[in-house]
C-alpha cells in the first residue's frame, strides 16, 4: 500500500479541473456550467489544501475557505441572474444567451 | 321772415317729388306725376320768389346792410366746438366744421330766381314733349333730383356743400343723358359726359381744399372776408393754384376747352332735358363757382388772365364747329359752350357782374332755342337733321316766333337780352387792362358774327326755304300742344324782357343788375385799384366817362349781328333739296375740319381714351400706361425674378454641396469607414459565453505549450 504523495493530489485536482473546464465548455444548462465552475474551483481548493500540507502551515487552507465563501457568493449571484433570465426568456439554454455582442 | 328762415325747404321740395317718384313713381299715372313733381318745382319757384324778395327787404335794413343772409341748419361734419381741428399751412390749428348751411345774396338770388324759374317752364313743358315716351316717371323723377341738387349746389354757404350739388349735377346729369339707355350713343354719351365732368371735380375738390387749408375755413363768408383783408399779396402762389384748380373744375363742369367735349354729346338726352341742364342751368354752375370765389380769383391774376383766355378761345373754338353742324340740337350745344365762353371771358378780365348778366339772359334764350328745336324736332316726328327740314314757318308758328326771338338775342341784336348782356362783357374785355386785352375783344367780337350766322342758319334752313323732308312726315308736321308753346311764349317775353335789367349807363338805363350784384363783387375794389385799375367795378368807370368808343364797339357788334344775319340769309333762306354749304364751297378742307369738330374728339381718341393703336402698340396716355405696365412686368419684374432665380440656383447649388460633400464626405465618410471596419471586426463578438471561454482555454493551453518547449 503505498504513501499518497503530493502527486496523487495534484493529479486528482488536475482531473477535477479538466473535468470541470469541460463541462463549461460543453454543458448547454447553464445550471451544469455553473456546477462545473464548483469543480473548477474545488479542484484549486485541493492544491491549495495539498500544497499547504506540504510547507506545513495554514495560509493555502485560509485562502480555501475564502474560495468556498466566494464559491456559495458567486453561486447564489449567478442563479439569481439565471431566475431573472429565465423569466424573460423561458430558457436556461446558454446557446440562445447570446445578448452580449455588437 | 319765414321764407327766409325756412330757405332750406328749397330744395327739399323737389327732393321729396323725387323720392315719391322714386318709391311710387312706377304705382302712378301720369296726371299723378305731373301734379307732383311739377308742382313742387312751382312750389320751389313761388318760395324762391318770396325768399328773394324777403331778402332784400331784409338787406335794407341797416343792421344787415348788403349782407348775405346765412342760414345754418346743423353742423354736417366736423364739431361746431372745436373738438375737431385740422393744421392749416402756417402751422396754426383750425376747427374743422362744416355746416349743412344755406347762403342767400344777391349772387345765389339771381341763380335761385331762374334756376326754379326756367325749371318750372321746362317742367311743363316736358309734361307735353314726354307725353308718349316710356319712363315717363323716371324722367321726371331724375328731373326733380336734379333740381334738388342744383338748388343745394346754388343755396350752399361752403365748399363742401356747394360739392354735393355739384356731383349730384354731375350724377342726374349722366342719369338723363342717358335717358334711352337702350340706344348704345346714349348710354355711351353719358358716360363720356361723366368721366369728363370727373376731370373738372377732381380739380375742384383740391382747390377748395387747398382754399381751405390755406385760409381755415370752408364758409364762403369766411374765405371772401379774408381774401378781403388785405393779408395776402396779388399773385399769392397758393391762391393762384387754388384758383387754376378751381377753374379746372369750372372747365369741367361748364364745358370750356379742354374738357367741353362731353356737352355736344350730352344731346343724346331729351331735349326738355338738354334745355335745362346741358343749356340754361347746369353748365352755368362752374361760372357761378367762380363768381363765387371771385375774392380768391382777384388775388390770382394769373389765373384770372388763364380764365380770360380760355374763355376767349371756347367762344370763338365752339361757334366754328357751330356754323357747319346739321343736327340742330348739336347747334345749340355748341352755341351754349360758345356762350360759357364769353362768361368766362367776363370773369376772366374781372367783369363778374357783366358775366353773371350774360348767364341769367342766357338761361332764357338758350332755354328758349332747346325748347324751341325740341318742339320742331315733335313737329318732325323726331328728325333732328336740318338738311331734312326747311319751310316749317308757317306750319308751326308759334315756334317758329318764339325761335326767331331766341334768334335775335342771342345774335345780339339791340332791344333784346342777348345784346345787353354780350355787348357788357364785349366792352369790359375791351376796357380791361393793357392793349393785349383788345385780342379778347377781337375774338369775342368774331364769334359775335359768327353766332349771328350759324343761329341765322339754324332758322333759315329749318323755318324758311324749301320743305326737304318726306312726305310722310310732311304730313304729320303739327304745332306742339298748348303745355309746350305756353313756355315757349314766356322764355320768348323773358328773352326780350330780361335785358331791361341791366341796360347800361351809356344807353340811359340805370343798369339795376350789376348795382344789385355789387355787394357780391365790389368790395375787392379797393383792393383792385391798387394794382390792376382797368378792372375796377365796372359803375364807377363809365360814370367817369361814358367813352365814345363803347358806342363805337356797340354799333360794331351790331353790325356784325346784322351781317351775320344777312350772310345766312342769303346763304340758307331759299335752300331747296340741292343748297350748299358757302363754307364747303369756298374753302372745303376747312369746311372738313369744321364738320369733323376740329378733329378733337379724334385727338382725345390718340392722346387719351386709348382707343387708337398701330398694329398692337396702344397710342396716347392709355399706350403709355400700358407701355409701363408692360416695362414694370418684364423689365423691373423680370430683374427681380432673375436676381431670384440666381439666388434659387446658388441655394441649389449649395443644398448639393452640403448634402454630398459636407455631409456625405465629411460627415457620413468617416461613419461609413468605421462601419465597413466594423464588419470584420464584430464577427469576433458572435455572444457565444461558452465559445469565448473555449478561446480563452486553448490561448492557456497555447501559452503553457509554449513555455514548455521553450
Amino acid at each position: 500500500m503505498a504513501e499518497i504523495t503530493t502527486l496523487h493530489y495534484l493529479v486528482v485536482a488536475a482531473a477535477l479541473f479538466v473535468l470541470g473546464v469541460i463541462g463549461v465548455l460543453t454543458r448547454r444548462n447553464v445550471v451544469i456550467v455553473l456546477m462545473s465552475i464548483e469543480l473548477i474551483l474545488n479542484a484549486v481548493n485541493l492544491n491549495l489544501v495539498a500544497f499547504s500540507r506540504i510547507w506545513g502551515n495554514l495560509h493555502g487552507q485560509l485562502f480555501a475557505i475564502f474560495i468556498v465563501v466566494d464559491a456559495a457568493a458567486e453561486a447564489a449571484a449567478g442563479l439569481g441572474i439565471l431566475i431573472a433570465f429565465f423569466r424573460n426568456k423561458e430558457t436556461i439554454n446558454v446557446d440562445e444567451i447570446d445578448l452580449l455582442k455588437w | 321772415m319765414f321764407f327766409l328762415d325756412h330757405i332750406w325747404l328749397i330744395p327739399l321740395l323737389p327732393a321729396f317729388g323725387a323720392a315719391v317718384m322714386f318709391f311710387f313713381g312706377r304705382r302712378l299715372q301720369k296726371a299723378t306725376v305731373n301734379a307732383v313733381c311739377v308742382g313742387v318745382v312751382v312750389l320751389a319757384f313761388l318760395f324762391g320768389c318770396c325768399a328773394v324778395w324777403q331778402y332784400t327787404q331784409w338787406a335794407a335794413t341797416p343792421e344787415h346792410f348788403h349782407q348775405p343772409f346765412q342760414k345754418i341748419v346743423y353742423t354736417w361734419l366736423g364739431s361746431g366746438d372745436g373738438h375737431l381741428n385740422f393744421v392749416k399751412r402756417d402751422g396754426s390749428l383750425a376747427s374743422f366744421n362744416v355746416d349743412a348751411g344755406f347762403l342767400l345774396d344777391p349772387l345765389s338770388s339771381i341763380w335761385l330766381l331762374f334756376v326754379t324759374g326756367v325749371g318750372m317752364l321746362i317742367h311743363i313743358y316736358s309734361t307735353g314733349y314726354m307725353a308718349h315716351e316710356g319712363g315717363y316717371y323716371r324722367f321726371f323723377g331724375y328731373m326733380n333730383l336734379f333740381m334738388f341738387t342744383m338748388l343745394t349746389l346754388i343755396l350752399a354757404n361752403n365748399y363742401m356743400v356747394l360739392f354735393v350739388g355739384w356731383e349730384g349735377v354731375g350724377l342726374c346729369s349722366y342719369l338723363l343723358i342717358g335717358f334711352y339707355f337702350h340706344r348704345n350713343s346714349a348710354s355711351t354719351a353719358a358716360n363720356k359726359a361723366f368721366i369728363v365732368n370727373r376731370i373738372g371735380d377732381a380739380g375742384f375738390i383740391l382747390g377748395a381744399l387747398t382754399l381751405v387749408w390755406y385760409l381755415g375755413s370752408f364758409r364762403f363768408t369766411d374765405i371772401n372776408a379774408l381774401a378781403r383783408s388785405g393779408h395776402f399779396a396779388i399773385g399769392d402762389p397758393v391762391l393762384t393754384a387754388a384758383a387754376l384748380l378751381l377753374f379746372v373744375g369750372a372747365c369741367g363742369k361748364s364745358a370750356q376747352i379742354p374738357l367741353y367735349v362731353w356737352l355736344p354729346d350730352a344731346m343724346e338726352g331729351p331735349t326738355p332735358v338738354s334745355a335745362l341742364i346741358h343749356a340754361a342751368t347746369m353748365v352755368t354752375a362752374g361760372v357761378y363757382m367762380v363768381a363765387r370765389s371771385n375774392a380768391v380769383f382777384v388775388l390770382a391774376p394769373t389765373a384770372m388772365k388763364t380764365v380770360a383766355i380760355i374763355g376767349a378761345l371756347t367762344a370763338v373754338f365752339a361757334a366754328s364747329i357751330g356754323l357747319v353742324q346739321n343736327d340742330i340740337k348739336r347747334v345749340l350745344a355748341y352755341s351754349t359752350v360758345s356762350q360759357l365762353g364769353y362768361m368766362f371771358l367776363a370773369l376772366g378780365v374781372g367783369a363778374f357782374a357783366a358775366g353773371v348778366f350774360h348767364v341769367f339772359t342766357h338761361a332764357f334764350f338758350k332755354a328758349l332755342l332747346f325748347l324751341g328745336s325740341g318742339s320742331v324736332i315733335h313737329a318732325m316726328s323726331g328728325e333732328q337733321d336740318m338738311r331734312n327740314m326747311g319751310d316749317l314757318r308757317k306750319r308751326i308758328p308759334i315756334t317758329f316766333a318764339t325761335m326767331f326771338i331766341g334768334m335775335l338775342a342771342i345774335a345780339g341784336i339791340p332791344g333784346l337780352a342777348g345784346f345787353f348782356s354780350k355787348d357788357e362783357i364785349l366792352w369790359q374785355a375791351w376796357a380791361s387792362e393793357a392793349f393785349a386785352y383788345h385780342i379778347l375783344w377781337f375774338i369775342g367780337f368774331f364769334t359775335a358774327l359768327m353766332t349771328a350766322f350759324y343761329m341765322g342758319r339754324l332758322i333759315y334752313l329749318t323755318f324758311y326755304g324749301q320743305p326737304r323732308m318726306s312726305h310722310e312726315v310732311e304730313h304729320h308736321v303739327h304745332e306742339s300742344p298748348k303745355s309746350m308753346t305756353v313756355p315757349l311764349v314766356i322764355l320768348a317775353i323773358c328773352s326780350i324782357g330780361a335785358g331791361y335789367l341791366g341796360v347800361p349807363h351809356s344807353l340811359m338805363g340805370s343798369n339795376r343788375f350789376e348795382k344789385f350784384l355789387e355787394p357780391v363783387f365790389a368790395k375787392e375794389a379797393p383792393l383792385m385799384r391798387a394794382e390792376e385799375p382797368a378792372q375796377l367795378a365796372a359803375g364807377k368807370k363809365e360814370e367817369e366817362h361814358t367813352d365814345p368808343m363803347e358806342y363805337g364797339l356797340m354799333g360794331l357788334s351790331v353790325l356784325a349781328a346784322i351781317v351775320g344775319l344777312g350772310m345766312a340769309y342769303r346763304s340758307y333762306a331759299k335752300a331747296g333739296k340741292d343748297y350748299v354749304e358757302p363754307i364747303a364751297a369756298a374753302a372745303p378742307p376747312l369746311y372738313t375740319v369744321l364738320y369733323n369738330k376740329w378733329f378733337v374728339d379724334e385727338g382725345y381718341d390718340y392722346l387719351f381714351t386709348g382707343r387708337r393703336k398701330i398694329g398692337d402698340i396702344r397710342l396716347g396716355v392709355m399706350g403709355a400706361g400700358e407701355a409701363s405696365s408692360w416695362f414694370d412686368a418684364k423689365i423691373i419684374d423680370g430683374a427681380v425674378n432673375d436676381v431670384g432665380w440666381v439666388t434659387r440656383a446658388v441655394a441649389t447649388l449649395s443644398t448639393w454641396w452640403d448634402k454630398w460633400i459636407i455631409d456625405g464626405v465629411g460627415v457620413n465618410g468617416p461613419a461609413i469607414l468605421a462601419r465597413m471596419i466594423s464588419y470584420p471586426t464584430r464577427l469576433f463578438e458572435w455572444g457565444l459565453v461558452q465559445w469565448y471561454a473555449l478561446v480563452m482555454v486553448a490561448g492557456l493551453l497555447g501559452f503553457g505549450l509554449y513555455y514548455v518547449w521553450k
